[in-house]
């Protein structure tokens, strides 16, 4: 990240009624970033989104776009585009009028307005589609004619709203990789508003987490995954186990005692007796013959085939259940007496009062 | 046609039922009594036909009928400029409506959604109280010695009264007044159930509030523009309680000329005539405008 970042929320409050939809936000994001903001519905996200287009102002909090501060500027005023969840076509346009509508606000000349709607089907791939009323249109098409009319003014920040979000599972699929090739083409900031989590981590070079109007934690995809800020981003974002225990240090190490066994932890920094949550990814843990060492035991509750993984359900002391997932070639049946290991600096630990 | 079952038949039939019986059929009787001859006499015009006569003098009156009637009244001025004055003073009327009544629709569509029955039922309000109370009203408030002189001149706005009552003003303001709620009604549908995404898109791509205005709201709402001016132009320029009451000698409109015709010159012809070319005035332009509109719409 430069310096100046390209934009800059500082300390973004903003209320509906008793609703707080923005507490205290503060975040940046740099040049030619793909930024992804995830959450449940209700979180705020999509106010955010809508405080940097303009749509509404925040109580309190600033918002700069290259070190200046645009939080009093009319959403006309600012380099900044947005593609609707809804999409939003004029209804009354073609294809081509569409995405030359902010064009021709900029006064560009027409031949400027021909090349670069043409440019733009073809990023899009709809070269053939100009002349079409948007009615016509698919539900892929009329996403792609929504980004492009977004893209045409060439903005320095382009935001989506659930821009997936109307399509199948298998044009989505397909579509974030468009969407992710068009972005790292043409090197603009994207600001992705998503309640999906596998879009966000497909997507994003940085995502922010938000719950309740607050962000969680901001960090790469990666960073989220694996070393999660705390219960709520574990349990949001990718399949885990959140188990409930509490710390026992010894003089050979530290434990955390979970109701189904003690499982060794190496570097933990909570302290003896506090109560803490592990978070356990279904792949962080392994499943194997009874006979191994360091394992607990459990029995195959019940295995769910998911082509490259197979998801095992299983159960333990205490009536405790746990996902574990399998790769190719282990094949585990329902009533298998098994057991589990879970190496020393798997999962992430929170204190039990980071909930 | 499809097939259809009988009860579907039945109830496709009748609003066509209806429509003749109660449009078509009285419509044929004017077109009817148009071709006939005046006379003084209790109807004042010479029946066309009549089952006495006989199948040889029908012929022969067929053959005698002529459209002398309606000759006459295209080459009387009178008429003419009756039909001229007429739809300038709707054209006017409806334009004026238009532009009242958009920011007034505007506004309530865009009120939040709880308040809109009431703003709405408020606009409708005076529907309550009669049509001709409510044109009468107008005179105390246009004549020279009315509320609207009396104020502007203790004002010093002006000096002398304007002289609005009994003259094409007076009539457009009455109009637009009336007629305002048939064109709020169709704007404010059509206002209504716009996305407001839309607006937010078009400001987000750099329009201004007045090109949102322009580019977007306006044109989205263009059948109810469509509706609402058909609604206020149709029966505007057939108007006749609101020339007569605020309008004066110098007023022309087809309204009052048809009254005039029909109970002053009790000439039962030429008054149907009158209608029945009010009639092709109105409707042929108005079945060209829909066909237009249709096949726009089955082009794009």
């Amino acid at each position: 990240m430069t310096l100046t970042p390209l934009l800059a929320v500082e300390r973004a409050s903003k209320r509906f009624g008793a609703v707080a939809a923005l507490d205290d936000v503060s975040l940046e994001v740099g040049a030619g970033e793909f930024f992804a903001l995830l959450g449940p519905s209700g979180c705020g996200k999509t106010t955010l989104m809508r405080l940097v287009a303009g749509f509404e102002r925040a109580d309190a909090g600033r918002v700069l776009l290259k070190g200046a501060d645009i939080s009093n500027e009319a959403p006309h005023r600012r380099p900044v585009n947005m593609m609707f969840q809804s999409y939003a076509l004029f209804p009354h346009l073609n294809v081509f009028d569409n995405i030359a509508f902010g064009l021709r606000r900029q006064r560009w000349a027409r031949e400027d307005v021909k090349r670069r709607v043409e440019e733009l089907l073809d990023i899009v791939q709809l070269e053939s589609f100009g002349a079409r009323r948007t009615d016509q249109l698919s539900g892929g098409q009329r996403q792609r004619v929504a980004l492009a009319r977004a893209l045409a003014p060439k903005p320095v920040l382009l935001l989506l709203d659930e821009p997936l979000g109307a399509l199948d599972r298998k044009l989505r699929e397909e579509t974030q990789f468009q969407l992710k090739d068009i972005q790292r083409r043409l090197k603009t900031s994207f600001i992705i508003v998503t309640h999906d989590q596998d879009e966000a981590l497909a997507l994003a070079d940085r995502i922010a987490v938000m719950r309740a109007g607050r962000i969680e934690q901001i960090g790469t995809p990666i960073e989220i995954y694996e070393r999660p800020a705390n219960r709520f981003v574990a349990g949001f974002v990718g399949a885990t186990n959140l188990v409930e225990g509490c710390i026992e240090a010894t003089a050979d190490g530290a434990y955390f005692v979970a109701p189904f066994g003690r499982l060794r932890r190496e570097g933990c920094a909570l302290g003896n007796g506090g109560a803490a949550v592990l978070s356990l990814r279904p792949e962080e843990i392994k499943l194997a013959q009874r006979s191994v060492a360091d394992g607990i035991a459990c029995v195959v509750e019940d295995a769910a085939f998911r082509g490259e993984t197979t998801h095992v359900r299983v159960k333990l002391a205490g009536d405790a259940r746990l996902l574990v997932s399998c790769g190719r070639g282990e094949s585990f049946a329902p009533g298998d007496n098994v057991s589990i290991v879970v190496s020393s600096d798997a999962g992430a630990m929170f204190a039990e009062s980071s909930r | 046609m499809s097939r259809l079952s009988l009860g579907k038949r039945l109830v496709l039939a009748a609003p066509y039922l209806w429509i003749s019986a109660f449009f078509i059929a009285p419509m044929a009787l004017i077109f009817k009594i148009s071709l006939s001859q005046p006379v003084e006499a209790r109807p004042p015009y010479e029946p066309l036909f009549s089952l006495a006569d006989g199948p040889s003098l029908w012929r022969e009156k067929l053959q005698r009928l002529g459209f002398e009637t309606y000759r006459a009244l295209l080459d009387d001025p009178l008429y003419i400029d009756s039909y001229l004055s007429s739809l300038t003073i709707a054209a006017i009327s409806t334009l004026l409506t238009l532009v009242v009544a958009y920011p007034f629709a505007l506004a309530i569509a865009r009120s939040p959604r709880y308040l809109r029955p009431l703003l709405l039922g408020l606009a409708m309000a005076p529907f309550w109280t009669s049509f001709l109370i409510r044109v009468y009203a107008w005179i105390a408030l246009l004549k020279d010695e009315g509320i609207i002189n009396h104020v502007l001149m203790a004002l010093h706005v002006i000096d002398a009264p304007l002289g609005l009552y009994a003259t094409n003003t007076a009539v457009v303001i009455g109009i637009v007044y009336s007629y305002l709620p048939f064109m709020l009604l169709p704007l404010y549908s059509a206002l209504e159930g716009q996305d407001p995404s839309l607006r937010e898109a078009a400001a987000d791509l750099g329009a201004s509030p007045a090109q949102v205005f322009c580019r977007v709201t306006l044109p989205l709402s263009r059948r109810g523009v469509f509706a609402g001016c058909l609604l206020v132009f149709i029966p505007a320029v057939g108007e006749f309680v609101i020339p007569d009451l605020l309008g004066g000698s110098e007023t022309l409109m087809i309204g009052r000329t048809l009254w005039n015709e029909f109970f002053s010159n009790r000439d039962w012809p030429m008054s149907s005539a009158v209608a029945v070319l009010l009639l092709a005035l109105l409707i042929v332009p108005l079945l060209i405008a829909e066909r237009l509109r249709l096949r726009a719409e089955g082009e794009a």
